[in-house]
């Protein structure tokens, strides 16, 4: 657990005393992710650096799971935070495996000890021991750099890590693979972990929690979903954009939203059954046709069950497409756009078909959250609108 | 050919001058790099106490070699030591501060930030920020700055021969003064040769030093 009781950063510059940061006071849960963003020169670079006295805090205090560290020795403070910059800064001098044992060796462990820890770290990063860790930072690209940079910051296991934009200087695809390793590590490691950024699609991609800066200020301290449907004003509303309430899609998963009740039909109904269950629930376009195990084969349209006669299996369309509980809104939507469709099956883990996920329930799901934080009515006179 | 003879004829001598030569500039290097090396990075603490430094260094450059051994010869007869090895060891120590101190200055200054931040932040004391990461990467410019205060001195200590401190500058005095020009060809194509060979010996010894990933880094950039 990382907490900051009014941490203060005054800079004193030829032009006068500036605050970068001011009376920061935040706490971060044992095990989650708090992105600190906002643009550049809002103190959250300054803020993150506090923590391990890579800046001198004017006044304020760091408590890490409860311990005040200002009696800490720096030196052992640092060696128990986790460090990764956005420039990585590997030792050229230094192998792979001297970089990521770095800090075992200046804690004095044994040699058997770091060089197994060495071992396990890369197959943690997904890297091939053999092959890299006898080679030179200066041989690697800059995703294999910044993924060594990670194992160097974990090697002690410390159980806090600070990182400085660490994948911002990697491109966009690479990124994005980073992103989700490191989330599939996270979700192993259970660190407490402070993450600077000034992507707000990373933020909320990476952070259990997000909190905004504005000139040295927290503005906004929340969870994401809170963050995007209630911004506290009209900075963190511009920050975040325009198209906030799209970027929520991605928080929200197909299980959250899914409805169970679907009916179907199996290939071996005939077409005037199936357009009595197309009335019967009420379906516009379509029911879905699934086989003896429940998945999804096929369908069969409204047009066809009323016009023509035979079985099922004889006049199936083929699935539009099929959602998984666990993929977000954001993929549905896509999916929905691509097939000019309103709603589409969706299956379990096991790939039985377990309900459907409509546009409208999407939109309703989302709407919610603006509904219940919903705040004075806006100055053209619009109302409040409530359910 | 009459110069060629001549060098052969005197094989015997010619070796001994260059051992002595190269053992003047060697001592007075190697004392100059023991102690523009600590005095380089220790002024890479404080901006001012190096421009200072750096300032003096450059001053003592700018002394002619006669002109300093002039001076060094009231104040060493003091202690009994005038002329010879002592005055000529003690100015090569002195111009070889310059290239020292100002290389090792700034490879230690200009080590990446982001490095040194990387460093500070998995929790190295600024003593071993310098052992593990700042001196090493500041090696092959360390090097470069030996290179040229021993091919600088080389041809200093040429004119030490005349405050009687040996060496290949004698065959040059011994020429001027008996009008020989086989002796003064034979000193300075010694002293000329010897200064190129000392060059690519210190290069090779430099890239030997470079630590491997940096050379790496350079074979690949």
């Amino acid at each position: 657990m990382i907490r900051l009781d009014n941490l203060t950063k005054v800079f004193d510059t030829p032009d006068g005393a500036v605050v970068a940061a001011d009376h920061i006071s935040m706490e971060v849960p044992r095990g989650e992710i708090c992105v600190l963003l906002g643009p550049s020169g809002c103190g959250k670079t300054t803020t993150l650096k506090m923590i391990n006295r890579i800046v001198r805090a004017t006044s304020g205090k760091v408590f890490l799971d409860g311990e005040d560290t200002s009696g800490l020795n720096t030196e052992t403070l640092r060696r128990n935070i986790g460090y990764v910059i956005q420039q990585i800064g590997l030792f050229p001098n230094m192998t792979i495996e001297e970089n990521i044992t770095a800090v075992p060796r200046l804690l004095g462990w044994d040699k058997a000890r770091y060089k197994a820890r060495a071992r396990e770290l890369m197959d943690m990063i997904a890297m091939d021991a053999e092959a890299f860790l006898k080679r030179y930072p200066s041989e690697l690209s800059g995703g294999q750099q910044q993924r060594i940079g990670v194992a160097r910051a974990l090697a002690a296991d410390p159980p806090v890590m600070l990182m400085d934009e660490p994948f911002g200087a990697i491109d966009p695809i690479n990124r994005a693979v980073i992103q989700d390793e490191f989330l599939k590590m996270q979700a192993q490691l259970n660190k407490t972990i402070m993450f600077v950024s000034h992507d707000i699609d990373e933020a909320i991609k990476m952070g259990d929690r997000i909190a905004i800066f504005r000139q040295g200020k927290l503005v906004q301290y929340s969870v994401p979903d809170e963050l995007l449907s209630a911004p506290r004003n009209a900075f963190v509303e511009s920050f975040l954009g325009e198209d906030r309430a799209l970027k929520r899609l991605n928080l929200v998963r197909v299980r959250e939203v899914v409805s169970g009740e679907l009916g179907t039909v199996n290939p071996g109904d005939t077409l005037a059954t199936a357009r009595e269950r197309i009335d019967a629930h009420g379906y516009r376009d379509a029911i879905v046709m699934v086989d003896d195990h429940r998945r999804p084969i096929g369908v069969i349209s409204r047009d066809t069950a009323s016009s023509r006669q035979g079985y099922c299996r004889d006049h199936t369309r083929g699935l539009p497409a099929i959602v998984q509980l666990d993929d977000d809104l954001r993929k549905v939507a896509s999916l929905m756009f691509a097939h000019d469709t309103t709603w589409l099956p969706c299956v379990d883990e096991t790939g039985r078909l377990c309900g459907q996920i409509t546009q409208r329930d999407m939109t309703h799901h989302l709407g919610s959250r603006y509904r219940s934080h919903r705040r004075e009515p806006t100055a053209n006179g619009e109302q409040p609108r409530g359910d | 050919m009459e110069l060629l003879q001549y060098a052969l004829d005197n094989l015997g001598l010619l070796g001994t001058r260059t051992l002595e030569h190269i053992s003047l500039v060697g001592v007075a290097v190697g004392i100059a790099t023991l102690t523009g090396v600590p005095i380089g990075i220790a002024i890479t603490r404080n901006e001012r106490v190096a421009r200072a430094v750096l300032y003096l260094a450059s001053i003592i450059v700018t002394i002619p070699s006669v002109a300093l051994f002039g001076v060094m010869i009231p104040i060493l007869s003091l202690i009994g030591q005038g002329i010879g090895y002592l005055p000529a060891v003690i100015a090569v120590l002195l111009y070889s501060q310059l290239p020292i101190i100002r290389n090792t200055y700034t490879a230690i200054h200009n080590v990446d930030p982001a490095l040194r931040e990387a460093a500070r932040g998995i929790g190295m004391s600024h003593g071993q920020r310098l052992r593990m990461v700042e001196i090493p990467l500041a090696v092959p410019v360390i090097m470069a700055g030996v290179r040229t205060a021993v091919v600088l001195n080389i041809g200093v200590m040429a004119i030490a021969a005349y405050i009687g401190a040996g060496g290949l500058g004698t065959f040059i005095s011994r020429g001027i003064s008996q009008s020989d020009p086989r002796q003064l060809i034979l000193g300075a194509v010694a002293v000329s040769l010897l200064a190129i060979v000392a060059d690519y010996a210190l290069l090779a010894l430099q890239k030997r030093m470079t630590p491997k990933g940096m050379s790496v880094s350079a074979a690949t950039a």
